[in-house]
Formats: structure tokens, C-alpha cells, sequence
């Protein structure tokens, strides 16, 4: 086992509270199972209502061809409606309303493979994606398309660093379940065709290392190597972590797998594993319920779909009537507006900050220039230079300072002594330039629209006075021609040219 | 005074072949003046500036005819980042040429349209589309909201409603 030295940049934290119990939380009454769980397209329902479904049958679907993931049933009971509700870290999403029959009676579509490792490289890609599972460290990208990439990978990193304090489910997972972690681990080395694996843990989950040590050490597999990180915020940044671990940088804009690594977290290959072994689908996953506002922090193993209020009452309950929800971390989670929301792939922590955590930043004062923002910034930003153009409104200078690197970890945040919320700032800065993006897209569109439009009109104009032109070309103004037009036109029986030698017309 | 003069000649004569070269060597600004202008404003292609397009808006700035805050769609910010560009003193948009106003686009009522194409030969970048004695419809998407269709319609079935901004990416 390797511990590697401390980054430079980041923040040590005190070690946070350690090894949090792991408990199954009861399938609840009714499941709100939203079909947009995951980074790309929401999925597209496949029930309808008043259908009954079975626990692991698809009730989305994607799109040929979209980003997206499958979303299953948690567990078996009859669809009650589909509704466009608030989810977690979304305004409005398509959400599955269950109302569970307590048998749980699982669906037999997908097939379960006692050996997962002997299947081609195909037929696991494919589980991948018809298991919806998606990046459970909290993005949720797709995990199919990540697996993918078709050659190019050396290394799969599988991240168990936890990037937040205080956030402990792969802990949790690591030591329940360590054989699932590297069953996954195995079946993810060979769709990517890589030879090592580096499980990446925090250092300081010590009975977890040990589990996973021995775990190891019992499946006799070479490729796989435990790496201990330090405890330094962000580490476990999924950019910041294949850094770490593999010294290759990811360049500006580039993916992570440009590197030749792909991480993935601890409870996806699980999950991957999972499925295979078992046939079961991603419909559940452990969430952490931690905070000073909840009575007592545990981890729970809940269906996806479970409202975190009745996660929040298996952990003893609030300790006071004021308590905010954030979901992730407390330094990069989103506040949710309420514990009426779904446990989703995404969620990987719910924190229940008690009112005195809620603290007030204090007054922000002007940037004294002390650097320690650029000191901690995980990816060399210089968010004091960044401060300065974004109050410029300078997006030219945003944008060359690499505003679009910022992952908004919000150390700088937290190291700033004159209390300057900086991240939010970036992020602002962040739209804006896409917002200005999309004007110039936009601008171009209309002037190149314009543009055929005047040579449309031009060239009919000019095609209209060309076919003028040769009708006046065609006359002939010769005063032979003159005569002959007049001729023409003449009717012959007016003329009786041989009736008589006078011009009386014929009638008189 | 031969040694000075020498030395002196000699000098600009170096100096001159340097430039011969650098200029020679190095990228030109192959952009015209008219261009980059032409790059800063919005395309709406509205003609609220006097001038048929957003083009020969940018060939009157640079040429001195018109002034740099005719772009009411541009708003006070194109202002600014014309002025940016040429040197000359920023300010607003001049109210004689139109408010700025948020972004918006053209809503044809269908249920009142008569089908004359009168808006579909007005609209400076084809977002309308449709046939004579059937209802004309806006492309939302590529409408530029410069209004231009809106006089032309005899049932005034046109009216400009706000564009709705994209939703961010998810």
C-alpha cells in the first residue's frame, strides 16, 4: 500500500467524524423516482399509469443515440402517477410516483451471470448501460459512456477518497462490501482493455483499508492497488485525484480521459458488479445523513427514489425545528428547499446543518492581495486576479485567466480572510461568457442568414433583369423591321388588295 | 561629423531593414477595420441605425459617417466595446435610434394571419415562414426580433414577445 505525500494546494481538514454505521434504510410507502437523475436527457417514461411494475423493471428509457441513463423501478408496486415535481439540484423533472406493495417482488428481465468476467468486452459495455448506472461519487455522468472510450486507457482509478468532509457512504461501502468494489473493479479493467487499477482511499479510513487490504490480498489479482490520499480538500476532485495519483495533468477544456485514466467511483463498480452477478439494477445506493441537525448520523443503504425526510427520521430525526438541508457536501452541496425530495443516483450525502452552522460569512472587505486563494487552488487559478476582472465585468480577462477551469470546490472561499465569496462570483463569470457564446453563435447565425438572403435577392434581381434585357435585345429598331411588325399586325382581308384601284373599304 | 553622419545612416538603415522584415514576417492583421466592427454588433440586421444592415452600419462607423452609439439592440455595451475598439470616447446609445430593449422575438397570431407573405419579404434573415394563403409562422430560433416585420402586416397579427433564455445546461 502507498501513501502519497500531501498536494500543495487544498485544505487539511480535521479528520472528520470516522466510520459512520451502515444501516438499510425500509422501502417507504411511496417512491418519487425522478427520470432525470443524471447528466444529458431526462429518460423517457416506459409506464404508463396505474401499471404495476416489479422491483428492477425499466420505467425510462433513453433515446437512441441521447445522452442518458435507464431509470428502474426501486421496488415492485403500482405507478400511481408521473408528474413534473421539483428533484434534488432541479427546478422541474418527469418523476415517477410509486406506491409500493411492501412484496418487493423483483423482475426477471435481466439475466444475473455467476461468472461477469467471462462475457465479451461488449456484452459488459452493454450491461453498463441497460444496469442506468451512472458516476455515483455525485455527478452522475453516464458511466456507459465513460467506459466507452475504446482503447487509449492504461490506468482505471476507482475513487474512494471521499472529496467533502464529512460524506463517508464509499467508506461505508468499502468496508460492507469490498469484494463487489473489486469484482467491479475487474469488469471495468477489462472493458477498457487497462492494466492497473488504482483504488484510491482516504487516508484515515483505517478498518476500511484493512478490509480492502485483505480483500485484495485474497483475490490474488496483481492490477490492483490500494493508494492511500491525504486528507486534503479537493482531493478527491475527479481531475485532482488522476493528478495525484498518475502525475498526468488534464489540459484546459480537455476530458479526464484525455489523460489515459479513468476514475470512477467506488460504489459504481459496485453497482456494475452487481448487476452482473445478481441482475439488479441501479435502484439503490448509501447516502450519508450527517450534520449537527440530525440526532444520529448513520449511512443507509435506501432505494433511489426514498424522500429524505424518512431518511432523516431513521437518523433519530432533526435535533431542532431549524435545521437546512444540503445535498452533497457542506463545502460544494446545494441547499435543497425541503426534505420532501427523492434520494436520487446523485445523492451521496445529505447534510443537516443545526442553525448556529448556518453562520453568518461576516462582513466581506476588500481583497487585501494575500495569495492564499491561489495557493489553495486545486487547478493554479489566481482567483484573486479572477476577483478583480469579474468585478470589471472584464470576460475577455475571465476567460484568459481560465475562469473555465475553475471546479468551484470553494477553497478559496474558505481560505479568504476578508471573507470575499469568490466561487459564486466564478460561477457568475462562467455563465456570462457561455451567455456571451451563445449571442455570438447567435449573431453569426443572423449575419450569415442575412448574407444569402441579400445574394438570394441579388441574384433573382439580376436574373429578372437579364431575361428583360434580352426581350430588349430581341427588338429589332430597324425601320425594315419596323415596317414588317406594322405588316404583321395588319389584318389581310382589310386590306383587299385586289378589289379595285380605290382605298374605299369594302362595305361601301 | 562624417563619423556621425555615417553612424546615423547607418543606423536607419538597419532600423529600416528591420521593419522591412518584421513587417514582411510577421501575421498581418488580415481583418478589415469594417470586420471587426462588423463582429461587435449584435446582427439583427434591424436597420434602427439609419442603415440597411448591420454591415454598412460598421462601413459608415469606420468611415466616420455615422456615430458609434446608433445600435440601440447592441445596447450601451456595444457602445462601449466600439469604443474600445476605435479609440473614441464611450457613452450610450443615442435614444434617437431606439431604446435598447431586452432581447425579443416575433409571435405571428396564426389564428388572425391572412396568409399575405408581406412579413416573409420584410424579414432580414428568413425566419418567417409560410405561403401565400396560409398561415405564416416565425422560426423562433433564428429571428432576431428587429421588428421589421411588424409594419408590413396589414391584419397586425405580429406582436414581439420576450425571448425566452436557454436553460442551463443541465
Amino acid at each position: 500500500m502507498k501513501t502519497l505525500q500531501p498536494p500543495r494546494w487544498g485544505i487539511r481538514f480535521e479528520r472528520a467524524r470516522n466510520g459512520l454505521e451502515l444501516r438499510t434504510a425500509a422501502v417507504p410507502a411511496t417512491l418519487q423516482v425522478s427520470l432525470h437523475q443524471h447528466v444529458g436527457h431526462f429518460a423517457e417514461p416506459a409506464v404508463s399509469m396505474g401499471e404495476t411494475v416489479l422491483r428492477g423493471q425499466p420505467i425510462g428509457t433513453v433515446r437512441e443515440g441521447a445522452l442518458g441513463a435507464r431509470v428502474h423501478a426501486p421496488s415492485s408496486g403500482q405507478i400511481r402517477s408521473i408528474e413534473r415535481l421539483p428533484a434534488p439540484g432541479r427546478d422541474a423533472a418527469p418523476v415517477v410516483i410509486i406506491d409500493t406493495d411492501g412484496k418487493d417482488t423483483p423482475w426477471s428481465g435481466y439475466r444475473a451471470h455467476p461468472r461477469p468476467l467471462r462475457l465479451a468486452t461488449g456484452a459488459l459495455r452493454q450491461a453498463v448501460i441497460e444496469a442506468g448506472i451512472v458516476g455515483l461519487g455525485g455527478a452522475a455522468f453516464p458511466a456507459g459512456v465513460k467506459l466507452n472510450k475504446g482503447g487509449g486507457v492504461d490506468t482505471l482509478i476507482l475513487n474512494g477518497a471521499e472529496c467533502e468532509p464529512c460524506i463517508n457512504c464509499d467508506a461505508a461501502l468499502l468496508q460492507a462490501e469490498p469484494a463487489q468494489v473489486l469484482l467491479g473493479a475487474q469488469i471495468m479493467l477489462r472493458i477498457l482493455e487497462a492494466d492497473t487499477c488504482l483504488v484510491a482511499i482516504k487516508d484515515g479510513m483505517h478498518s476500511a483499508a484493512a478490509t480492502l487490504a485483505e480483500a485484495i490480498q485474497a483475490l490474488g489479482d496483481d492490477r490492483l492497488r490500494l493508494v492511500r490520499v491525504p486528507p486534503v480538500y479537493p482531493v478527491g476532485g475527479e481531475a485532482q485525484l488522476i493528478q495525484l495519483l498518475t502525475g498526468r495533468e488534464i489540459p484546459a477544456g480537455g476530458l479526464p480521459w484525455d489523460s489515459g485514466a479513468v476514475c470512477q467511483n467506488v460504489a459504481t463498480a459496485a453497482a456494475v458488479a452487481r448487476f452482473l452477478t445478481t441482475g439488479e439494477p441501479l435502484i439503490s445506493r448509501i447516502v450519508t445523513i450527517t450534520g449537527n441537525g440530525v440526532a444520529a448520523p448513520a449511512n443507509f443503504a435506501a432505494r433511489i427514489g426514498t424522500p429524505i425526510r424518512e431518511l432523516v427520521a431513521a437518523a433519530g430525526g432533526y435535533v431542532g425545528p431549524e435545521c437546512t438541508l444540503v445535498m452533497g457536501g457542506p463545502m460544494m452541496g446545494v441547499p435543497l428547499p425541503g426534505d420532501n425530495l427523492p434520494v436520487t443516483k446523485a445523492t451521496n450525502c445529505i447534510y443537516v446543518a443545526a442553525p448556529e452552522e448556518i453562520a453568518e460569512r461576516g462582513t466581506e472587505r476588500p481583497c487585501i492581495r494575500c495569495g492564499d486563494c491561489a495557493t489553495t487552488c486545486p487547478v493554479n487559478l489566481m482567483p484573486q486576479l479572477l476577483l478583480q476582472a469579474g468585478q470589471h465585468n472584464d470576460l475577455d480577462r475571465l476567460d484568459e485567466l481560465g475562469v473555465h477551469d475553475c471546479i468551484e470546490c470553494g477553497a478559496c472561499d474558505y481560505v479568504c480572510p476578508s471573507r470575499i465569496p469568490l466561487t459564486r462570483g466564478f460561477a457568475a463569470g462562467k455563465q456570462a461568457l457561455w451567455a456571451r457564446a451563445r449571442e455570438r453563435l447567435r449573431a453569426a447565425r443572423a449575419e450569415s442568414r442575412f448574407e444569402a438572403r441579400e445574394a438570394r435577392l441579388n441574384r433573382n434581381a439580376n436574373a429578372r433583369n437579364a431575361v428583360l434585357e434580352a426581350q430588349v435585345a430581341a427588338v429589332d429598331n430597324s425601320p425594315q423591321a419596323a415596317l414588317a411588325a406594322l405588316l404583321a399586325r395588319v389584318d389581310p382581308d382589310d386590306v383587299a388588295p385586289d378589289s379595285g384601284d380605290d382605298d374605299t373599304p369594302a362595305g361601301q | 561629423m562624417l563619423i556621425a553622419a555615417g553612424v546615423l545612416a547607418g543606423l536607419a538603415l538597419a532600423t529600416g531593414a528591420a521593419l522591412w522584415v518584421t513587417d514582411r514576417r510577421l501575421p498581418q492583421q488580415t481583418e478589415s477595420p469594417v470586420e471587426r466592427v462588423n463582429r461587435l454588433l449584435p446582427q439583427s440586421q434591424c436597420g434602427q441605425c439609419g442603415y440597411p444592415g448591420c454591415r454598412p452600419y460598421a462601413a459608415a462607423v469606420v468611415s466616420g459617417a455615422a456615430d458609434i452609439d446608433q445600435c440601440a439592440p447592441g445596447g450601451d455595451r456595444t457602445v462601449t466595446e466600439l469604443a474600445n475598439l476605435l479609440g473614441r470616447t464611450p457613452g450610450r446609445v443615442n435614444p434617437e435610434f431606439g431604446r435598447p430593449a431586452p432581447p425579443q422575438v416575433a409571435h405571428i397570431d396564426e389564428s388572425a394571419c391572412i396568409g399575405c407573405t408581406l412579413c416573409i419579404a420584410a424579414c432580414p434573415v428568413d425566419a418567417i415562414v409560410g405561403a401565400a394563403q396560409l398561415a405564416h409562422t416565425v422560426v423562433r430560433q433564428e429571428c432576431t426580433g428587429c421588428e421589421l416585420c411588424v409594419a408590413p402586416c396589414p391584419v397586425d397579427c405580429i406582436d414581439l414577445k420576450p425571448r425566452e433564455l436557454p436553460r442551463a445546461a443541465a
